[in-house]
């Protein structure tokens, strides 16, 4: 038999397997390592289905960035009750209708694997990479035959922190990471001091190579939003209410130099997006470098959650149910 | 009769992640699990897209599909940070009900009504 295919089988129930593991887990801490894990296995049956592109992007914000961001989350449940579960019925209809779901599904993928496959949109790309500025076919499609697309996605990360801004604004002080940072002690300062030059490296890399090989501006932004978050973390640098002008400029340089860039390219005889060939790269790599920078500064506030702002903000009085919603004005 | 390829194997591993992640995302009472559930539903259909931009030769594999799933990994974990923000917001309002001694109500605390009569009291 085929190693490969033990290779896959293994996976493929580890995947299935590790999912149970994370819904039905009844401690939160496990469901959100188990999580964790999830995304890193997930990353490895990408890398083998040859889109490492999408492994390096599930690997950094799906299973990193979102872990993160779920373990901070986990600090404010703590000591919460578990609710009761739904009722039998609705566990029932749901069942049921999650199960034709699946077994129409299950049809198609059988079917579409026995099928003989179509070509697909990769002859299409493979013809037109040369006239896209880059030599990576993702990156081609990510920031010029569908860039519009691209456009969108920075302008939902936009959106994603201003409403978090917004909704951390009223969190009661019990709740917002105040006060000195935590001292996690020697071991994370050394392993800071030398990981964070190397990450930053990393994401720049990762950045420059999105044009040749896999990478580009979603993975390496992410990995500098580690090291932002690493940094604060570490206590190497805590964001404070004087960045916030900064902050706000690094989230909008992504999406405004992407539409300032098609909008001058659309000014001239081209539509939007029509790179003219001998400035396709430049203009590629200085939207992904916008991007890179915007979606680092993004990632890292999403983890730090509430503005910092909100740091100033005296303490109101925790007795009384009104000074949640005093809180909510800054 | 010939092995099972990667594209079969995995595309019926991401349907059951599909599966499982839909059930509990709707039968769910508890929010982060929901959360939770809600991304590994999106993992399971980034599966689907993935095997099929899948072909046994490397010239064959489709680029526009992944490009699709790195653009829903990016919207995915915009949309849980603001859920995850929400979670917290709700945790915070109940703790403060607690704290005030009225009925957290767990289900569904209806903070607006009963703030707004105790804040004109002072006036």
């Amino acid at each position: 038999m085929d190693p490969m295919v033990i290779f896959d089988a293994g996976l493929a129930l580890a995947l299935v397997a590790l999912s149970w593991a994370v819904l039905a887990s009844a401690d939160r801490f496990a469901s959100v390592v188990l999580f964790i894990v999830l995304g890193l296995m997930v990353a490895l049956a990408w890398v083998r289905l040859g889109a490492p592109d999408v492994a390096l992007a599930e690997a950094a914000i799906g299973a990193g960035v979102t872990g993160a961001l779920l373990l901070a989350t986990l600090r404010h449940l703590r000591g919460q009750p578990e609710a009761p579960p739904s009722p039998a019925p609705v566990r029932w209809a749901v069942g049921g209708m999650v199960a034709a779901v699946t077994a129409a599904l299950a049809a198609v993928v059988v079917a579409l694997v026995a099928a003989p496959r179509p070509e697909g949109l990769a002859g299409a790309v493979a013809d037109n990479l040369a006239m896209s500025g880059v030599e990576h076919p993702v990156t081609a499609v990510l920031l010029n035959f569908r860039a519009h697309d691209t456009l969108m996605e920075v302008v939902v990360l936009l959106v994603a922190v201003v409403v978090v801004w917004a909704i951390d604004r009223g969190l009661a002080p019990a709740h917002a990471p105040q006060g000195p940072l935590v001292d996690l002690g020697p071991v994370q300062d050394g392993f800071a001091r030398l990981a964070l030059p190397a990450a930053v490296l990393l994401g720049a890399y990762l950045l420059w190579a999105g044009a040749h090989a896999p990478g580009g501006a979603f993975q390496g932004g992410a990995v500098l939003a580690a090291v932002g978050i690493l940094a604060i973390l570490a206590g190497r640098w805590r964001p404070e209410p004087r960045h916030r002008a900064w902050a706000r400029a690094a989230f909008g340089l992504g999406a405004t130099v992407f539409v300032l860039v098609a909008l001058g390219v659309g000014l001239g005889p081209r539509v939007a997006y029509e790179y003219p060939l001998t400035l396709a790269k430049p203009l590629i790599l200085t939207i992904e470098a916008a991007v890179t920078l915007s979606i680092a500064a993004t990632l890292a506030a999403l983890f730090f959650g509430r503005e910092p702002a909100g740091l100033t903000v005296p303490n109101t009085v925790p007795n009384t149910v009104p000074s949640t919603a005093r809180g909510g004005r800054p | 009769m010939t092995a099972p390829g990667p594209d079969l194997i995995y595309g019926l591993a991401g349907l059951g992640m599909f599966a499982m992640g839909l059930y509990v995302a709707m039968t769910g009472t508890e929010a982060l699990r929901r959360v939770l559930a809600l991304k590994i539903c999106a993992i399971g259909a980034s599966f689907l897209l993935i095997v099929a931009a899948w072909r046994a030769t490397p010239d064959g594999i489709d680029a526009v599909p992944h490009a699709l799933v790195i653009t829903g990994i990016v919207v995915m974990v915009s949309a849980m940070a603001v859920a995850l923000a929400l979670i917290r917001r709700i945790r915070a309002l109940e703790d403060a009900h607690a704290a005030a001694g009225t009925p957290a109500a767990p289900p569904r605390p209806a903070p607006r009504r009963r703030t707004r009569p105790q804040q004109g009291t002072p006036r």
